[in-house]
């Protein structure tokens, strides 16, 4: 598939009426209107003390030749066929920011466009939506978790905001971390401890209010040798984070609730058939997330669930890059993303194509749980409030 | 320092024909902007290793420049002007170390939310230059680009080659019997009748087959010690305190042919060899995604007339710092996924052959190493068109032909 544009807007408009059309056509879902935002789906039948939201990050960076391309679709029989006819999708969303995992995902979280240095690890700049939620709401630390996927990502639970920062945010688990010390990094699980693919051969030394591994018993109700044995069933670092998040859901409901996919990123290595595997594991794990929501008394019902990249990845024609393996052109392309939200408040089987920032996610959630994201660049969402 | 405060002696320490370039257009350089202009000399500073493809290239727009009155000059870089740079930049080494400095050009374009205004410079540079410059006139021969994907696979049934087929014919009952050698007999055949220097060339992401000793050859197994000797840097640069991913970088992109042993008696194929193991992301650990850069890396400094890129299976995938300290004897093969590695690169092949002159020309042929199927792509033959035609690999290039 080529796109062909005289500007980014052009071909990010293009990209956005191929995903809308191949929705219309094989997810049989309906073209909304900005204007028609539905009281009747609205959030107000679930009060706010009881509403959650999960977040998940498709990541690190998939293309559309790989995923709503018509070829591409096969890579994603679970968004198609189960998650999307359920969802409010967003076919144009576009982030204008460093298009670097970390930061990227720093910027989801902050609903700024950070500038933080991708392989450092440091908090971000602006406060993040777990610190509007707790301070605003007085939420304690065990109603907002991240599960994220490896030292890098470490610090994302919290800024350095000087009004909001230390102590406010959200506690972060590392699951490769957590098994490396339980396993001091046994060859036996070596397949679910790789690495941080942009820099393979480093990872920010740890810091921040990480999860440590004696916790595991104590909030987790998880036997360092259960979790061992059970990690021994999987095949990759993305099913063992869905594994501890599913863990956090049962023993502590939290209301707020982020999971950082990365096996997408192998991509990196210039491996396609590698790259497809981490995108059909994702759309896996992506639905296992939604079945495990669905099965919990605690969460059917009163749940939204959004899935969404942090960015797409470069695309064959711009010859600046090498297609796939990496997203460095900041062409409009890797820029140029999705989102579908599902669950409490959201109508089901409607696409949108109308842009949206990267920076909307954030606003859009402090209204649908009651907070206020004031230093926040995105606007909320009109159709999903 | 700025490129006006630029003088002869500061080109002293490149190498000889590096240096000649720079200080007789000393005049055209000077009166660049500062956002731009390392990014030439990291091309001027290698001129000496370069593929005459890319000198004439690189002569060429240095001409274009020279030519330009400082009025124009002016206008053609206007809007690199108006990017905004910081001190640091400023001072740093760009001219003795302008890759590292184009490197930290790139992070602040991220970080200061200048990246598209370079891009949207960048490319209404491209546009203007190639209306200026006249393009290289088309080659003598149409370009013929060949891709051997699958060895070692028994049994796959997938649908392969889906991204070409609409392109070429698509070839269900080749005869499969000698057919690497009758390839390497084609390249070898062009080469002798065309007689280019880096002109005809043969990569292999495993051990090289029996060739013509004319073709410019690289392979994943004859740079095994290459590798080796790199990895062995490698570990020592990581394992050194308060090191981290720019300092590697940087580590990298100083490494020389002599640093690891390397040392045929060509220069530049010395040269192009080792950047694709310093240079390429992941061609230390998968040589699957090794051939695909070396191809690319060919076809865009070296512009061959002839290129067969045989993919053979990689190492299974493990940890990053196991796969790339393993020993050779530890590695497991992953055949069918190195199947689809190479059906992409094969793609990616074709689309960077067609970014050369002559594309209308150009042949490109995709084969299933040791099984009945091809795409063969050439002005000769129907585009999106299934043939059922039995051929082996001499016929179906002379249908292509």
């Amino acid at each position: 598939m080529t796109y062909k544009g005289s500007s980014p807007q052009e071909l990010a408009r293009q990209l956005a009426l191929t995903r809308r059309d191949f929705l219309r056509t094989t997810a049989g879902v309906a073209l909304g209107s900005a204007l028609l935002p539905s009281q009747l789906f609205g959030h107000s039948a679930v009060p706010e003390k009881k509403r959650k939201v999960v977040v998940i990050t498709f990541g690190g960076g998939a293309r559309d030749q790989e995923t709503f391309a018509p070829e591409g679709q096969e890579n994603i029989p679970h968004l198609i066929k189960d998650l999307i006819p359920q969802s409010t999708f967003f076919t144009q969303v576009v982030n204008r920011g460093i298009l670097g995992h970390y930061v990227a995902t720093a910027s989801l979280a902050t609903g700024v466009y950070e500038t933080v240095n991708n392989f450092a690890s440091i908090p971000p700049e602006y406060p993040t939506l777990f610190e509007y939620f707790r301070r605003d709401l007085k939420r304690p630390a065990s109603d907002a978790w991240v599960v994220a996927p490896s030292n890098g990502f470490n610090r994302i639970g919290e800024s350095s905001h000087r009004s909001y920062g230390p102590g406010l945010g959200a506690q972060v688990i590392l699951p490769k971390h957590l098994l490396s010390a339980a396993t001091r990094d046994s060859a036996d699980y070596a397949h679910l401890l790789r690495d941080n693919y942009e820099t393979p051969l480093y990872a920010p030394a740890l810091g921040g209010s990480e999860f440590e591994l004696q916790q595991l018993g104590a909030m987790l109700k998880l036997s360092v040798e259960d979790f061992k044995s059970h990690a021994l069933t999987l095949s990759s670092a993305d099913e063992l984070s869905v594994y501890i998040a599913k863990r956090l859901m049962r023993q502590l409901s939290p209301s707020l609730l982020w999971i950082t996919m990365h096996d997408i990123d192998i991509a990196h290595a210039g491996a396609f058939s590698l790259y497809i595997d981490g995108i059909r594991r994702t759309d896996r794990l992506c639905l296992e997330m939604w079945n495990a929501i669905q099965s919990d008394p605690e969460y059917a019902g009163n749940t939204t669930m959004f899935i969404l990249p942090d960015f797409g990845r470069d695309s064959d024609e711009d010859a600046g890059g090498n297609g796939f393996q990496h997203h460095r052109t900041g062409d409009a392309l890797s820029r140029t993303t999705w989102m579908m939200a599902m669950g409490a408040g959201v109508r089901e089987g409607v696409v949108y194509d109308r842009p949206l920032g990267s920076t909307d996610l954030v606003p859009t959630i402090g209204g649908i749980l009651g907070f206020n994201a004031s230093l926040a660049q995105g606007k909320p969402i009109a159709e999903l409030l | 320092m700025l490129p006006s405060d630029l003088k002869s002696e500061s080109f002293k320490s490149y190498a000889p024909e590096a240096r000649k370039l720079a200080v007789e257009n000393l005049t055209a350089l000077r009166q660049l902007p500062l956002s731009f202009l390392p990014g030439m000399l990291r091309e001027v500073i290698e001129y000496d290793y370069k593929f005459p493809a890319e000198r004439r290239s690189l002569d060429k727009e240095i001409a274009n420049l020279r030519s330009l009155s400082h009025e124009q000059l002016q206008q053609w870089f206007q809007s690199f002007a108006q990017i905004k740079l910081s001190q640091n930049l400023e001072r740093f080494d760009w001219v003795n170390s302008p890759a590292q400095f184009v490197e930290q050009l790139s992070s602040h374009l991220w970080t200061t939310h200048q990246l598209d205004t370079f891009r949207t410079a960048a490319i209404d540079y491209a546009d203007k230059l190639r209306v200026a410059v006249p393009p290289d006139p088309p080659p003598p021969i149409g370009r013929l680009g060949i891709a051997v994907v699958g060895q070692d696979v028994s049994e796959y049934n997938e649908a392969l080659f889906r991204k070409l087929r609409p392109h070429g014919a698509y070839f269900t009952k080749i005869k499969p019997e000698n057919g690497l050698p009758q390839l390497l007999e084609t390249v070898a055949s062009r080469a002798k009748t065309h007689p280019i220097p880096y002109a005809h060339w043969y990569i292999d992401g495993g051990q090289e087959a029996a060739h013509d000793p004319g073709l410019t050859t690289v392979s994943y197994n004859a740079l095994e010690p290459t590798r080796s000797a790199l990895l062995d840097r490698m570990r020592s640069e990581v394992a050194r305190p308060g090191n981290g991913p720019e300092n590697l970088r940087t580590f990298m992109a100083q490494v020389r042919p002599a640093d690891l042993g390397v040392k045929s008696g060509d220069a530049v194929l010395d040269r192009f060899r080792v950047k694709l193991l310093t240079e390429g992301s992941g061609t230390q650990i998968f040589s699957t995604s090794f051939t695909q850069w070396a191809a690319r890396e060919s076809l865009r400094r070296a512009q061959p007339l002839t290129l067969l890129v045989r993919f053979a299976p990689r190492q299974r995938q493990k940890p990053m710092n196991e796969m790339l300290f393993a020993k050779a004897e530890q590695v497991e093969l992953d055949p069918v996924g190195s199947l689809v590695d190479g059906d992409m690169g094969a793609y990616y092949n074709w689309i960077n052959q067609q970014r050369l002159p002559g594309e209308e020309q150009s042949s490109f042929l995709v084969w299933f190493e040791g099984h009945n199927i091809a795409v063969a792509i050439s002005p000769t033959l129907p585009r999106g068109t299934h043939s059922e035609t039995p051929a082996d690999m001499r016929e179906l290039l002379t249908m292509m032909a």
